[in-house]
């Protein structure tokens, strides 16, 4: 009996435990950027074609990279969502549609004229290409560019599920439902519930 | 209400929290508002009045069941049937006062709200309010195209007219809430709620986003500014006005670095090529008292730190930092300090 007592109590102190411990780690939430430094991330970009410089490097992420890890932009949930909104606001929407494309190539199959990588889109928007598309450098701010470029991304299904946008209200990457040839359900055509007890 | 109970509770009142303010429901400045305010009043009267009668008998019976249980101790004889029939009827009485009061509380307050929410007249001054994330657009609507009026966070209404007002959001549920003038009223995307405010004293009335909307909610305001009819008439006139040509050259080199730079992108100068329709519109942004839906004064300098570092004013607003040369930042805020 009282080894009983003693068990419920060690898995009682045991739970509050690991309560203390891993409960916090559940409210994490993820980061959210709202105010990017000013200057690093509104100046005009420069380019620069290498890392290489005399003396100590300038300070500060090289805006046409996006610093070291501009991939950070399509894991983040926060960043793919702002892409999603301004890609209307901008009207991306206008040429390219919501991804299915119109004036301008389609963004949500795997054909990319111009690299698939983020810094390829970055580029593509920065610089202008060829054939309709306009440069919007010293237009939109790098940093809302590499939130676009990440959502551009994301209509391919390039970008991590849970952090791409849900529910989109548009064209989707992915094929109607409808279009699919019609094949029987595994397991035969008889529900198992229509079927008699063996 | 007679005078002397209506200042007592007015006093009463003004103990608990200052009651006069651009943005109190007590200090009603309208038809709506005096309703409401009636209606208030009548509430918080009799149900003072309630509580004290039920403190008062909890009171009384706190005291006599001490005399009773002493005086059935002395003479040992309760008398049960009695004392089960009077509570009866003092149960049944404060039941059913109780399902009264309340029901005379839910006719009243119907049929005020029914003179309060009634339909607007059609031929009323009519404007169209948007709530965004976290700004007001505003449009007064004309037959004659060229004749709109667009402004933002600052609505200008004649005093002594009805003024119809359309409601919608294209993201999320607002609410608009001016105080001074009528109770709160919700934005749902997708549909449009129609109702009207008419102030009958000239004054400045905040307004408040009061649904909650997201990170900036709390900065999401706005001022009602209740006019005389000519006065209004002529800021009317003026707002139809395009911007005017900058004057000189520092503020023709600002007007440049606005529509070539990232400013047209999201906001429209009438009178300019920027059309932009996804900020606030700027052609009278001077003749405005704040900026940031309230969240700072216009002045020169709160424009400026506006412009260079909007975040961290209002951390998660739609507006991104715009780097400007130091030259470049004097004159577009000289260029925009002419837009009156």
């Amino acid at each position: 009996m009282r080894a009983g007592i003693f068990a419920a109590f060690v898995i009682l102190v045991g739970a509050a435990v690991l309560l203390l411990v891993f409960g916090p780690i559940t409210y994490v939430r993820e980061a959210r950027e709202f105010r990017p430094d000013p200057v690093a991330a509104t100046a005009p970009p420069e380019i620069r074609m290498t890392d290489l410089q005399p003396g100590l490097p300038l300070p500060g992420p090289n805006p046409n990279t996006g610093g070291e890890n501009p991939s950070w932009y399509e894991r983040n949930a926060v960043a793919l969502s702002e892409g999603q909104r301004l890609f209307s606001a901008m009207n991306c929407v206008g040429c390219h549609s919501h991804g299915g494309g119109g004036m301008g190539p389609p963004l949500m199959d795997d054909k990319w004229i111009y690299g698939s990588d983020i810094k390829n889109i970055y580029a593509t928007i920065v610089e202008g290409r060829p054939n309709g598309m306009p440069s919007f450098r010293g237009k939109i701010p790098p940093e809302q560019v590499w939130q676009i470029a990440a959502y551009v991304r994301s209509m391919a299904g390039l970008t991590p599920k849970q952090a791409s946008p849900s529910r989109p209200d548009h064209l989707q990457a992915k094929a109607p439902e409808a279009s699919y040839p019609e094949q029987p359900p595994a397991g035969g055509l008889i529900p198992p519930s229509a079927t008699a007890p063996q | 209400m007679s005078a002397k109970p209506r200042a007592a509770l007015a006093a009463l009142a003004l103990s608990l929290g200052g009651c006069e303010g651009p943005q109190n429901m007590l200090d009603s400045s309208g038809p709506q508002a005096d309703t409401i305010e009636g209606l208030w009043w009548v509430m918080l009267t009799v149900t003072s009045a309630v509580w004290f009668l039920v403190v008062a008998a909890m009171l009384v019976a706190i005291w006599r069941r001490r005399v009773r249980a002493e005086a059935l101790e002395l003479s040992g004889e309760p008398k049960p049937h009695r004392r089960e029939r009077s509570l009866g009827i003092a149960v049944a009485a404060s039941v059913g006062l109780t399902v009264a009061i309340l029901f005379a509380f839910t006719i009243y307050s119907f049929v005020l709200e029914r003179r309060v929410f009634a339909a607007p007249p059609k031929d009323a001054l009519e404007i169209q309010v948007t709530g965004h994330q976290w700004w007001w657009q505003v449009r007064y609507v004309h037959k004659d195209p060229s004749k709109i009026v667009e402004t933002a966070n600052e609505i200008h209404i004649p005093v002594g007219q009805k003024v119809t007002v359309r409601l919608s959001s294209p993201d999320v549920i607002h609410s608009f809430w001016v105080p001074n003038l009528h109770g709160k009223r919700d934005l749902i995307p997708g549909q449009e709620a129609i109702f009207w405010i008419e102030a009958d004293r000239p004054g400045s009335y905040r307004g408040q986003c009061a649904e909650f909307c997201g990170w900036q909610h709390a900065h999401m305001s706005f001022w009602v500014h209740a006019e005389e009819p000519e006065a209004f008439q002529a800021w009317l006139e003026q707002q139809r006005r395009p911007a005017p040509e900058p004057p000189d050259d520092l503020t023709r080199r600002g007007r440049d670095i606005f529509v070539t730079g990232p400013c047209a992108m999201c906001h429209a100068i009438s009178g300019t090529t920027a059309s932009a329709r996804f900020g606030p519109d700027l052609t009278h942004l001077a003749s405005r008292t704040t900026i940031a839906a309230g969240t700072l004064p216009n002045t020169r300098g709160h424009l400026a730190a506006w412009i260079a570092d909007p975040q961290s004013y209002k951390p998660g607003n739609r507006m991104p930092p715009t780097f400007l040369p130091p030259a470049d930042m004097q004159a577009l805020l000289a260029y925009l300090e002419t837009l009156r």
